[in-house]
Protein backbone atom coordinates (compact mmCIF):
# COMPACT_ATOMS: atom_id res chain seq x y z
CA UNK A 1 0.00 0.00 0.00
CA UNK A 2 2.70 2.55 0.73
CA UNK A 3 4.66 2.03 -2.24
CA UNK A 4 1.88 1.73 -4.33
CA UNK A 5 1.06 5.56 -2.76
CA UNK A 6 4.38 6.40 -2.92
CA UNK A 7 4.25 5.15 -6.91
CA UNK A 8 1.61 7.52 -7.48
CA UNK A 9 3.30 10.31 -6.41
CA UNK A 10 6.11 9.78 -8.49
CA UNK A 11 4.26 8.92 -11.91
CA UNK A 12 2.55 12.70 -10.09
CA UNK A 13 5.34 14.94 -9.92
CA UNK A 14 6.96 13.25 -12.94
CA UNK A 15 4.59 14.61 -14.86
CA UNK A 16 5.74 18.08 -14.20
CA UNK A 17 9.51 16.36 -14.12
CA UNK A 18 9.80 17.79 -10.64
CA UNK A 19 10.39 14.65 -9.27
CA UNK A 20 13.80 14.27 -9.02
CA UNK A 21 14.25 17.99 -7.88
CA UNK A 22 11.62 17.29 -4.50
CA UNK A 23 12.66 13.47 -3.41
CA UNK A 24 15.84 14.36 -1.82
CA UNK A 25 13.53 16.28 1.05
CA UNK A 26 10.28 14.73 0.23
CA UNK A 27 11.74 11.46 1.36
CA UNK A 28 12.63 12.78 4.87
CA UNK A 29 8.92 14.50 5.19
CA UNK A 30 7.54 11.10 3.76
CA UNK A 31 7.48 8.75 7.02
CA UNK A 32 5.26 11.68 8.60
CA UNK A 33 3.09 11.96 5.57
CA UNK A 34 2.35 8.37 5.41
CA UNK A 35 1.14 8.19 8.56
CA UNK A 36 -1.10 11.31 8.53
CA UNK A 37 -2.32 10.07 5.26
CA UNK A 38 -3.27 6.40 7.87
CA UNK A 39 -4.48 8.37 10.40
CA UNK A 40 -6.98 10.52 8.36
CA UNK A 41 -7.82 7.29 6.39
CA UNK A 42 -9.52 6.16 9.95
CA UNK A 43 -10.67 9.79 10.94
CA UNK A 44 -12.99 10.60 8.25
CA UNK A 45 -15.02 7.22 7.91
CA UNK A 46 -15.10 7.89 11.94
CA UNK A 47 -16.52 11.26 11.48
CA UNK A 48 -18.87 10.12 9.01
CA UNK A 49 -20.19 7.51 10.92
CA UNK A 50 -20.91 9.43 14.19
CA UNK A 51 -22.55 12.05 12.18
CA UNK A 52 -24.94 9.04 10.60
CA UNK A 53 -25.01 7.42 13.86
CA UNK A 54 -27.27 9.98 15.68
CA UNK A 55 -29.46 9.57 12.56
CA UNK A 56 -29.60 5.73 12.80
CA UNK A 57 -30.70 6.05 16.26
CA UNK A 58 -33.30 8.33 15.54
CA UNK A 59 -34.95 5.98 12.74
CA UNK A 60 -34.20 2.80 14.77
CA UNK A 61 -35.99 4.23 18.02
CA UNK A 62 -38.85 5.96 15.99
CA UNK A 63 -39.17 2.48 14.40
CA UNK A 64 -39.44 0.82 17.53
CA UNK A 65 -41.96 3.57 18.99
CA UNK A 66 -44.19 2.62 15.67
CA UNK A 67 -42.87 6.34 14.10
CA UNK A 68 -41.54 7.64 10.99
CA UNK A 69 -38.30 9.48 12.21
CA UNK A 70 -36.65 12.16 10.46
CA UNK A 71 -37.39 12.25 7.15
CA UNK A 72 -37.81 15.93 5.92
CA UNK A 73 -34.52 16.81 5.38
CA UNK A 74 -33.46 14.75 1.76
CA UNK A 75 -34.40 11.11 0.33
CA UNK A 76 -35.35 9.41 3.90
CA UNK A 77 -33.93 11.74 5.85
CA UNK A 78 -30.31 11.07 4.69
CA UNK A 79 -29.15 14.85 4.95
CA UNK A 80 -30.28 15.15 8.55
CA UNK A 81 -27.00 15.18 9.72
CA UNK A 82 -25.04 17.83 7.61
CA UNK A 83 -28.47 20.11 8.69
CA UNK A 84 -27.97 19.66 12.02
CA UNK A 85 -23.93 20.33 12.05
CA UNK A 86 -24.73 23.53 10.23
CA UNK A 87 -27.06 24.17 12.70
CA UNK A 88 -24.85 23.66 15.27
CA UNK A 89 -21.88 25.35 13.56
CA UNK A 90 -23.78 28.79 12.85
CA UNK A 91 -24.99 29.04 17.02
CA UNK A 92 -23.19 31.36 18.99
CA UNK A 93 -20.77 29.27 21.73
CA UNK A 94 -22.53 31.53 25.52
CA UNK A 95 -20.09 31.85 28.23
CA UNK A 96 -21.66 31.64 31.27
CA UNK A 97 -21.33 34.49 33.93
CA UNK A 98 -17.62 34.18 35.92
CA UNK A 99 -17.24 30.78 34.72
CA UNK A 100 -13.09 29.88 33.86
CA UNK A 101 -13.53 30.63 30.12
CA UNK A 102 -10.27 28.74 29.02
CA UNK A 103 -10.67 25.51 31.25
CA UNK A 104 -14.58 25.75 29.73
CA UNK A 105 -13.56 25.50 26.29
CA UNK A 106 -10.81 23.11 27.04
CA UNK A 107 -13.50 20.58 28.73
CA UNK A 108 -15.33 19.16 25.47
CA UNK A 109 -11.49 19.52 23.65
CA UNK A 110 -10.63 17.12 26.27
CA UNK A 111 -13.54 14.72 26.40
CA UNK A 112 -13.07 14.19 22.44
CA UNK A 113 -9.28 13.59 22.11
CA UNK A 114 -8.74 10.47 24.13
CA UNK A 115 -11.99 9.26 22.27
CA UNK A 116 -10.23 9.71 18.30
CA UNK A 117 -6.28 8.78 19.93
CA UNK A 118 -7.78 5.37 21.24
CA UNK A 119 -8.26 4.41 17.29
CA UNK A 120 -4.27 4.48 16.85
CA UNK A 121 -4.10 0.45 18.36
CA UNK A 122 -7.31 -0.73 16.97
CA UNK A 123 -6.50 -3.44 14.23
CA UNK A 124 -9.30 -3.31 11.25
CA UNK A 125 -7.95 -6.24 9.61
CA UNK A 126 -4.85 -8.36 9.91
CA UNK A 127 -2.12 -6.07 9.96
CA UNK A 128 -4.66 -3.18 9.05
CA UNK A 129 -3.38 -1.00 12.56
CA UNK A 130 -1.77 2.24 12.81
CA UNK A 131 0.37 0.98 15.67
CA UNK A 132 1.00 -2.53 16.33
CA UNK A 133 2.21 -1.63 20.07
CA UNK A 134 2.92 -4.35 22.60
CA UNK A 135 1.02 -2.90 25.41
CA UNK A 136 -1.98 -2.08 22.96
CA UNK A 137 -4.72 -2.93 25.91
CA UNK A 138 -2.91 -0.90 28.52
CA UNK A 139 -2.54 2.07 25.81
CA UNK A 140 -6.29 1.66 25.61
CA UNK A 141 -6.83 1.74 29.48
CA UNK A 142 -4.68 4.66 29.63
CA UNK A 143 -6.02 6.69 26.96
CA UNK A 144 -9.62 5.91 27.70
CA UNK A 145 -9.52 6.59 31.50
CA UNK A 146 -8.82 10.35 30.33
CA UNK A 147 -12.24 11.17 28.60
CA UNK A 148 -13.35 11.66 32.37
CA UNK A 149 -11.38 15.10 32.49
CA UNK A 150 -13.49 16.35 30.05
CA UNK A 151 -16.99 15.87 32.01
CA UNK A 152 -15.56 16.89 35.25
CA UNK A 153 -13.41 20.45 33.77
CA UNK A 154 -16.26 21.27 31.80
CA UNK A 155 -18.65 20.59 35.12
CA UNK A 156 -16.78 22.44 36.96
CA UNK A 157 -15.93 25.40 34.50
CA UNK A 158 -19.63 25.98 34.12
CA UNK A 159 -19.98 27.59 37.58
CA UNK A 160 -23.31 26.25 37.78
CA UNK A 161 -25.02 23.66 40.01
CA UNK A 162 -26.96 21.22 37.54
CA UNK A 163 -23.19 21.01 35.68
CA UNK A 164 -21.06 20.67 38.88
CA UNK A 165 -23.86 17.65 39.99
CA UNK A 166 -23.73 16.25 36.78
CA UNK A 167 -20.25 15.84 36.34
CA UNK A 168 -20.23 14.18 39.58
CA UNK A 169 -22.59 11.61 38.75
CA UNK A 170 -20.51 10.75 35.54
CA UNK A 171 -17.20 10.97 37.20
CA UNK A 172 -18.27 8.62 40.24
CA UNK A 173 -19.71 6.20 37.33
CA UNK A 174 -17.02 6.53 34.87
CA UNK A 175 -14.40 5.56 37.54
CA UNK A 176 -16.54 3.05 39.03
CA UNK A 177 -17.33 1.00 35.15
CA UNK A 178 -13.88 1.45 34.50
CA UNK A 179 -12.94 -1.17 36.73
CA UNK A 180 -14.77 -3.39 36.09
CA UNK A 181 -14.21 -3.17 32.46
CA UNK A 182 -10.21 -3.31 33.15
CA UNK A 183 -11.19 -6.65 35.47
CA UNK A 184 -12.91 -8.09 32.49
CA UNK A 185 -10.11 -7.37 29.96
CA UNK A 186 -7.47 -9.35 33.08
CA UNK A 187 -9.07 -12.95 31.75
CA UNK A 188 -8.84 -11.64 27.97
CA UNK A 189 -5.03 -11.25 28.50
CA UNK A 190 -4.83 -14.43 30.53
CA UNK A 191 -6.42 -16.27 27.67
CA UNK A 192 -4.82 -14.49 25.17
CA UNK A 193 -0.98 -14.52 27.05
CA UNK A 194 -0.61 -10.95 25.14
CA UNK A 195 -1.52 -7.47 25.36
CA UNK A 196 -1.26 -6.57 21.33
CA UNK A 197 -4.31 -6.34 20.11
CA UNK A 198 -3.97 -8.51 16.59
CA UNK A 199 -2.48 -10.57 18.70
CA UNK A 200 -5.50 -11.16 20.74
CA UNK A 201 -8.04 -11.60 17.47
CA UNK A 202 -5.45 -13.76 16.32
CA UNK A 203 -5.57 -16.30 19.30
CA UNK A 204 -9.16 -16.56 18.87
CA UNK A 205 -8.99 -18.35 15.28
CA UNK A 206 -6.74 -21.36 17.39
CA UNK A 207 -8.54 -24.15 18.80
CA UNK A 208 -10.26 -27.47 18.57
CA UNK A 209 -13.52 -25.86 17.04
CA UNK A 210 -11.61 -23.12 14.78
CA UNK A 211 -9.45 -26.44 13.41
CA UNK A 212 -12.67 -27.91 12.53
CA UNK A 213 -13.93 -24.84 10.44
CA UNK A 214 -16.31 -23.43 12.99
CA UNK A 215 -14.11 -20.17 14.26
CA UNK A 216 -17.62 -18.86 16.22
CA UNK A 217 -16.93 -21.60 18.85
CA UNK A 218 -13.64 -20.65 19.73
CA UNK A 219 -13.83 -17.15 20.33
CA UNK A 220 -13.38 -15.40 23.71
CA UNK A 221 -17.51 -14.72 24.05
CA UNK A 222 -17.94 -18.64 24.74
CA UNK A 223 -15.32 -19.46 27.50
CA UNK A 224 -15.87 -16.07 28.87
CA UNK A 225 -19.65 -15.10 28.38
CA UNK A 226 -19.51 -13.34 32.20
CA UNK A 227 -17.13 -10.89 31.24
CA UNK A 228 -18.27 -10.51 27.74
CA UNK A 229 -21.68 -9.84 29.51
CA UNK A 230 -20.23 -7.50 31.83
CA UNK A 231 -18.04 -5.91 29.46
CA UNK A 232 -21.08 -4.94 26.74
CA UNK A 233 -22.80 -3.40 29.41
CA UNK A 234 -19.99 -1.42 31.49
CA UNK A 235 -19.49 -0.42 28.12
CA UNK A 236 -22.80 0.92 27.97
CA UNK A 237 -22.64 2.60 31.05
CA UNK A 238 -18.87 4.20 30.61
CA UNK A 239 -20.51 5.65 27.82
CA UNK A 240 -23.53 7.34 29.71
CA UNK A 241 -26.06 6.01 26.85
CA UNK A 242 -29.30 4.96 28.41
CA UNK A 243 -30.54 3.20 30.84
CA UNK A 244 -26.81 4.59 32.57
CA UNK A 245 -27.38 8.07 31.02
CA UNK A 246 -28.40 9.37 34.64
CA UNK A 247 -25.57 12.23 33.74
CA UNK A 248 -27.85 13.91 31.25
CA UNK A 249 -30.91 12.25 33.03
CA UNK A 250 -33.43 14.80 31.60
CA UNK A 251 -36.05 14.78 33.74
CA UNK A 252 -33.74 15.20 36.92
CA UNK A 253 -30.60 17.65 36.19
CA UNK A 254 -31.43 18.72 32.11
CA UNK A 255 -28.32 18.20 30.54
CA UNK A 256 -25.61 17.53 33.69
CA UNK A 257 -22.15 18.90 32.55
CA UNK A 258 -23.39 19.86 28.55
CA UNK A 259 -26.24 22.68 30.01
CA UNK A 260 -24.11 25.47 29.60
CA UNK A 261 -22.81 24.50 26.34
CA UNK A 262 -24.16 25.50 23.00
CA UNK A 263 -23.14 25.85 19.59
CA UNK A 264 -19.94 23.79 18.41
CA UNK A 265 -18.66 23.39 21.91
CA UNK A 266 -21.69 21.46 22.54
CA UNK A 267 -21.09 19.16 19.22
CA UNK A 268 -17.76 17.88 21.11
CA UNK A 269 -19.44 16.44 23.95
CA UNK A 270 -22.06 15.09 20.91
CA UNK A 271 -19.27 13.93 18.71
CA UNK A 272 -17.25 12.11 21.60
CA UNK A 273 -20.27 10.30 23.24
CA UNK A 274 -20.92 8.81 19.81
CA UNK A 275 -16.88 8.26 19.20
CA UNK A 276 -16.87 6.18 22.34
CA UNK A 277 -19.77 4.05 21.20
CA UNK A 278 -18.58 3.15 18.24
CA UNK A 279 -14.98 2.55 20.00
CA UNK A 280 -16.18 0.44 22.51
CA UNK A 281 -18.78 -1.80 19.83
CA UNK A 282 -14.82 -1.85 18.15
CA UNK A 283 -13.31 -2.93 20.98
CA UNK A 284 -16.10 -5.44 22.50
CA UNK A 285 -16.37 -7.13 18.56
CA UNK A 286 -12.14 -7.48 18.60
CA UNK A 287 -11.98 -8.34 22.63
CA UNK A 288 -14.57 -10.90 22.40
CA UNK A 289 -16.56 -11.70 19.12
CA UNK A 290 -13.56 -12.45 17.06
CA UNK A 291 -12.58 -8.70 15.32
CA UNK A 292 -11.79 -9.42 11.60
CA UNK A 293 -12.29 -13.49 11.85
CA UNK A 294 -15.44 -15.01 9.78
CA UNK A 295 -17.75 -17.08 11.96
CA UNK A 296 -16.95 -20.43 9.90
CA UNK A 297 -14.13 -21.71 7.97
CA UNK A 298 -15.19 -21.62 4.25
CA UNK A 299 -15.65 -17.75 4.28
CA UNK A 300 -12.98 -15.48 4.40
CA UNK A 301 -11.75 -13.04 7.40
CA UNK A 302 -11.49 -9.75 6.24
CA UNK A 303 -12.47 -6.14 8.13
CA UNK A 304 -16.50 -6.47 6.85
CA UNK A 305 -16.27 -9.10 9.98
CA UNK A 306 -15.46 -6.52 12.16
CA UNK A 307 -17.77 -4.15 10.16
CA UNK A 308 -20.90 -6.48 11.10
CA UNK A 309 -20.04 -7.00 14.27
CA UNK A 310 -19.72 -3.63 15.25
CA UNK A 311 -22.66 -2.32 13.47
CA UNK A 312 -24.79 -5.36 15.66
CA UNK A 313 -23.19 -4.06 18.75
CA UNK A 314 -23.75 -0.43 17.56
CA UNK A 315 -27.64 -1.49 17.24
CA UNK A 316 -27.62 -3.23 20.53
CA UNK A 317 -26.74 0.55 21.90
CA UNK A 318 -29.71 1.72 19.96
CA UNK A 319 -31.79 -1.07 20.85
CA UNK A 320 -31.13 -0.96 24.88
CA UNK A 321 -32.29 2.76 24.60
CA UNK A 322 -35.64 1.95 23.47
CA UNK A 323 -36.13 -0.83 25.44
CA UNK A 324 -34.63 0.15 29.45
CA UNK A 325 -35.84 2.45 32.40
CA UNK A 326 -33.24 4.81 33.26
CA UNK A 327 -31.54 3.25 36.40
CA UNK A 328 -31.86 5.05 39.46
CA UNK A 329 -27.83 6.44 40.66
CA UNK A 330 -27.58 3.94 43.71
CA UNK A 331 -28.76 1.05 41.91
CA UNK A 332 -26.03 2.36 38.95
CA UNK A 333 -23.38 2.25 41.36
CA UNK A 334 -24.42 -1.01 43.33
CA UNK A 335 -24.58 -3.01 39.62
CA UNK A 336 -21.23 -1.85 39.58
CA UNK A 337 -19.27 -2.67 42.75
CA UNK A 338 -21.18 -5.42 43.96
CA UNK A 339 -22.50 -7.26 41.02
CA UNK A 340 -19.46 -6.77 38.05
CA UNK A 341 -16.20 -6.38 39.95
CA UNK A 342 -17.12 -9.45 42.10
CA UNK A 343 -18.39 -11.08 39.60
CA UNK A 344 -14.79 -10.41 37.50
CA UNK A 345 -12.81 -11.87 40.02
CA UNK A 346 -14.41 -14.92 39.92
CA UNK A 347 -14.55 -15.91 36.66
CA UNK A 348 -10.78 -15.00 36.50
CA UNK A 349 -10.44 -17.18 39.21
CA UNK A 350 -12.18 -19.59 37.36
CA UNK A 351 -10.03 -19.13 33.93
CA UNK A 352 -6.85 -18.63 36.13
CA UNK A 353 -7.66 -22.70 37.39
CA UNK A 354 -8.79 -23.80 33.99
CA UNK A 355 -6.14 -22.95 32.24
CA UNK A 356 -3.64 -24.70 35.15
CA UNK A 357 -6.28 -27.72 35.02
CA UNK A 358 -5.78 -30.69 32.06
CA UNK A 359 -8.54 -29.01 30.25
CA UNK A 360 -7.15 -26.06 29.34
CA UNK A 361 -8.29 -25.01 25.53
CA UNK A 362 -6.17 -22.05 25.04
CA UNK A 363 -2.81 -24.06 24.70
CA UNK B 1 20.93 17.80 17.91
CA UNK B 2 19.19 14.28 17.36
CA UNK B 3 15.25 14.30 17.45
CA UNK B 4 15.07 12.53 20.75
CA UNK B 5 17.40 15.23 22.31
CA UNK B 6 15.18 17.92 21.13
CA UNK B 7 11.38 16.02 22.74
CA UNK B 8 13.36 15.48 25.78
CA UNK B 9 14.25 19.12 26.28
CA UNK B 10 10.44 20.27 24.80
CA UNK B 11 8.63 17.96 27.40
CA UNK B 12 11.35 18.95 29.81
CA UNK B 13 10.50 21.87 29.62
CA UNK B 14 6.64 21.43 30.34
CA UNK B 15 7.17 19.48 32.88
CA UNK B 16 9.40 22.18 35.07
CA UNK B 17 7.23 24.97 34.03
CA UNK B 18 3.68 22.34 34.95
CA UNK B 19 5.28 21.67 38.45
CA UNK B 20 5.70 25.31 38.81
CA UNK B 21 2.60 26.05 37.73
CA UNK B 22 1.33 23.61 40.39
CA UNK B 23 2.54 25.63 43.49
CA UNK B 24 2.09 28.83 42.15
CA UNK B 25 -1.28 28.99 40.65
CA UNK B 26 -4.02 30.61 42.68
CA UNK B 27 -6.68 28.91 41.82
CA UNK B 28 -6.35 25.03 43.76
CA UNK B 29 -8.84 23.37 40.80
CA UNK B 30 -5.97 24.99 38.20
CA UNK B 31 -3.13 23.94 40.36
CA UNK B 32 -4.66 20.14 40.50
CA UNK B 33 -4.87 20.39 36.60
CA UNK B 34 -1.42 21.51 36.21
CA UNK B 35 0.12 18.67 38.18
CA UNK B 36 -2.16 16.57 35.71
CA UNK B 37 -0.35 17.92 32.92
CA UNK B 38 3.36 17.42 35.47
CA UNK B 39 1.96 13.51 35.08
CA UNK B 40 1.62 13.75 31.48
CA UNK B 41 4.92 15.19 31.11
CA UNK B 42 6.59 12.56 33.39
CA UNK B 43 5.06 10.02 31.44
CA UNK B 44 6.48 11.05 28.16
CA UNK B 45 9.91 11.59 29.33
CA UNK B 46 9.62 7.89 30.61
CA UNK B 47 8.40 6.82 27.09
CA UNK B 48 11.88 8.32 25.82
CA UNK B 49 13.66 6.06 28.24
CA UNK B 50 11.68 3.24 26.73
CA UNK B 51 9.78 2.34 30.23
CA UNK B 52 6.43 2.06 28.24
CA UNK B 53 4.64 -0.07 30.92
CA UNK B 54 5.75 2.49 33.93
CA UNK B 55 4.73 5.62 31.50
CA UNK B 56 1.08 4.36 30.67
CA UNK B 57 0.96 2.71 34.24
CA UNK B 58 1.93 6.27 35.64
CA UNK B 59 -1.26 7.89 33.13
CA UNK B 60 -3.48 5.08 34.14
CA UNK B 61 -3.11 5.45 37.66
CA UNK B 62 -2.30 8.68 38.32
CA UNK B 63 -4.02 10.87 35.76
CA UNK B 64 -6.92 8.40 35.23
CA UNK B 65 -7.76 7.40 39.06
CA UNK B 66 -6.11 9.58 41.49
CA UNK B 67 -6.21 12.73 40.08
CA UNK B 68 -9.67 12.44 39.49
CA UNK B 69 -10.64 11.73 43.04
CA UNK B 70 -8.10 14.18 44.45
CA UNK B 71 -10.06 17.23 41.41
CA UNK B 72 -13.62 16.15 43.18
CA UNK B 73 -12.27 16.82 46.66
CA UNK B 74 -10.43 20.01 45.78
CA UNK B 75 -13.95 21.14 43.89
CA UNK B 76 -16.23 20.04 46.53
CA UNK B 77 -14.02 21.57 49.47
CA UNK B 78 -15.29 25.34 50.34
CA UNK B 79 -11.12 26.59 50.06
CA UNK B 80 -10.80 30.14 51.01
CA UNK B 81 -7.70 31.40 49.45
CA UNK B 82 -7.19 34.57 51.64
CA UNK B 83 -7.03 32.12 54.88
CA UNK B 84 -4.39 29.95 52.93
CA UNK B 85 -2.19 33.17 52.76
CA UNK B 86 -3.04 33.81 56.32
CA UNK B 87 0.97 33.77 58.12
CA UNK B 88 2.49 32.96 54.77
CA UNK B 89 5.49 34.51 55.81
CA UNK B 90 5.86 32.34 59.11
CA UNK B 91 5.93 29.48 57.77
CA UNK B 92 8.16 30.21 54.70
CA UNK B 93 11.31 29.47 56.61
CA UNK B 94 10.16 25.89 57.73
CA UNK B 95 8.70 25.14 54.02
CA UNK B 96 11.81 26.21 53.07
CA UNK B 97 13.92 24.12 54.74
CA UNK B 98 11.85 20.97 54.39
CA UNK B 99 12.65 21.89 50.50
CA UNK B 100 16.59 22.57 50.63
CA UNK B 101 16.59 19.20 52.58
CA UNK B 102 14.38 17.40 49.94
CA UNK B 103 17.08 19.27 47.20
CA UNK B 104 20.13 17.99 49.22
CA UNK B 105 19.06 14.21 49.23
CA UNK B 106 18.52 14.15 45.97
CA UNK B 107 21.61 15.72 45.35
CA UNK B 108 23.37 13.15 47.41
CA UNK B 109 21.60 10.01 45.68
CA UNK B 110 21.92 11.43 42.04
CA UNK B 111 25.82 12.56 42.35
CA UNK B 112 26.49 8.83 44.53
CA UNK B 113 27.94 6.19 42.30
CA UNK B 114 24.72 3.98 41.38
CA UNK B 115 22.82 6.82 39.34
CA UNK B 116 25.74 8.03 37.52
CA UNK B 117 25.52 7.93 33.85
CA UNK B 118 28.52 5.20 33.75
CA UNK B 119 26.36 3.28 36.12
CA UNK B 120 23.15 3.11 34.71
CA UNK B 121 22.54 0.34 31.32
CA UNK B 122 23.11 1.94 28.10
CA UNK B 123 20.50 3.26 25.98
CA UNK B 124 20.88 0.54 23.60
CA UNK B 125 18.26 -2.38 24.19
CA UNK B 126 18.43 -6.04 22.28
CA UNK B 127 16.12 -6.42 19.37
CA UNK B 128 12.40 -7.74 20.11
CA UNK B 129 13.24 -6.26 24.10
CA UNK B 130 10.01 -5.22 25.88
CA UNK B 131 10.24 -3.80 29.11
CA UNK B 132 6.58 -4.79 30.00
CA UNK B 133 7.79 -8.23 29.24
CA UNK B 134 11.06 -8.29 31.77
CA UNK B 135 9.30 -6.24 34.52
CA UNK B 136 6.41 -9.45 35.06
CA UNK B 137 8.95 -11.69 34.12
CA UNK B 138 11.30 -9.96 37.50
CA UNK B 139 7.78 -9.33 39.43
CA UNK B 140 6.35 -12.93 39.47
CA UNK B 141 9.95 -14.93 39.64
CA UNK B 142 12.89 -13.21 41.47
CA UNK B 143 10.88 -10.57 43.67
CA UNK B 144 7.15 -12.49 43.86
CA UNK B 145 7.62 -12.59 47.74
CA UNK B 146 8.38 -8.63 47.99
CA UNK B 147 5.51 -8.63 45.47
CA UNK B 148 2.57 -10.30 47.01
CA UNK B 149 3.58 -9.15 50.46
CA UNK B 150 3.15 -4.92 48.58
CA UNK B 151 -0.29 -6.87 47.58
CA UNK B 152 -1.12 -7.77 50.99
CA UNK B 153 -0.45 -4.11 52.59
CA UNK B 154 -2.45 -3.10 49.91
CA UNK B 155 -5.06 -5.15 50.40
CA UNK B 156 -5.63 -3.93 54.13
CA UNK B 157 -5.41 -0.65 53.64
CA UNK B 158 -8.32 -1.17 50.81
CA UNK B 159 -9.78 -2.86 53.61
CA UNK B 160 -9.27 -0.48 55.75
CA UNK B 161 -10.37 2.54 54.25
CA UNK B 162 -14.25 0.59 53.61
CA UNK B 163 -14.13 -0.21 57.14
CA UNK B 164 -12.94 3.19 58.35
CA UNK B 165 -16.01 4.43 56.20
CA UNK B 166 -18.87 1.81 56.98
CA UNK B 167 -20.90 2.86 59.84
CA UNK B 168 -24.26 2.04 60.96
CA UNK B 169 -26.89 4.57 60.64
CA UNK B 170 -30.56 4.16 62.00
CA UNK B 171 -31.79 7.00 60.47
CA UNK B 172 -30.80 6.45 56.63
CA UNK B 173 -33.40 4.65 54.09
CA UNK B 174 -32.16 2.09 52.06
CA UNK B 175 -33.81 -0.55 49.65
CA UNK B 176 -32.32 -4.33 49.18
CA UNK B 177 -32.45 -4.76 45.77
CA UNK B 178 -32.63 -8.58 45.89
CA UNK B 179 -35.50 -8.33 48.57
CA UNK B 180 -37.21 -6.14 45.95
CA UNK B 181 -36.84 -8.45 43.42
CA UNK B 182 -37.94 -11.55 45.43
CA UNK B 183 -41.59 -10.10 45.95
CA UNK B 184 -43.90 -12.19 45.40
CA UNK B 185 -47.03 -11.07 44.20
CA UNK B 186 -49.02 -12.74 46.96
CA UNK B 187 -47.54 -10.70 49.45
CA UNK B 188 -48.42 -7.04 48.25
CA UNK B 189 -51.73 -7.68 46.15
CA UNK B 190 -54.84 -8.86 48.17
CA UNK B 191 -58.06 -9.31 45.73
CA UNK B 192 -61.05 -8.81 47.41
CA UNK B 193 -64.13 -10.63 45.77
CA UNK B 194 -66.71 -8.45 45.73
CA UNK B 195 -70.31 -9.14 44.31
CA UNK B 196 -70.62 -7.35 40.67
CA UNK B 197 -73.64 -5.69 41.39
CA UNK B 198 -75.57 -4.10 44.09
CA UNK B 199 -78.97 -3.70 44.88
CA UNK B 200 -79.99 -0.43 45.19
CA UNK B 201 -81.34 0.71 48.10
CA UNK B 202 -84.70 1.78 48.31
CA UNK B 203 -85.48 5.46 46.79
CA UNK B 204 -86.34 6.89 50.21
CA UNK B 205 -83.17 5.85 51.69
CA UNK B 206 -80.99 7.28 48.76
CA UNK B 207 -82.40 10.90 49.19
CA UNK B 208 -81.48 10.85 53.30
CA UNK B 209 -77.61 9.57 52.33
CA UNK B 210 -77.21 12.10 49.36
CA UNK B 211 -77.42 14.99 51.57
Amino acid sequence: MEALILNFFQWFWNLFGLWDAIWPWFQHVWPLAWSMMRIVAILVPLIVGVAYLPYFERKVIAYMHVRIGPNRVGPFGLLQPIADSLKLMFKEVLFPAKASTKLFIFGPIIALAPALVAWAVVPFADGWVLADIDAGVLFLLAVTSIGVYGIIISGWASNSKYPFLGAMRATAQMISYEIAMGMALVAVIMVSNSLNLSDIVRVQDQGRFADMGLSILSWNFIPLLPLFLVYLISGVAETNRAPFDVVEGESEIVAGHMIEYSGMAFALFFLAEYANMILVSFLTAIFFLGGWLSPVGFLPDGHHWLAAKVSFLLFCFLWFRATFPRYRYDQIMRLGWKVFIPLCIAWILVVGVWMMSPFNIWK
Amino acid sequence: MEFKTFVFYVVAAILVFAALRTITARNPVHAALFLVLAFFSTAAIWMLLQAEFLAIILIMVYVGAVMVLFLFVVMMLDIDIARLRHRFWSYLPLGAMIGLLMVAEMALVLSGKYFSAAALPGQTMPEGYSNTKELGRLLYTEFVFPFELASVILLVGVIAAVMLTLRQRKDTKYQNPSEQLAVKRNDRVRLVKMATEKDLPAESEVKEGGQ
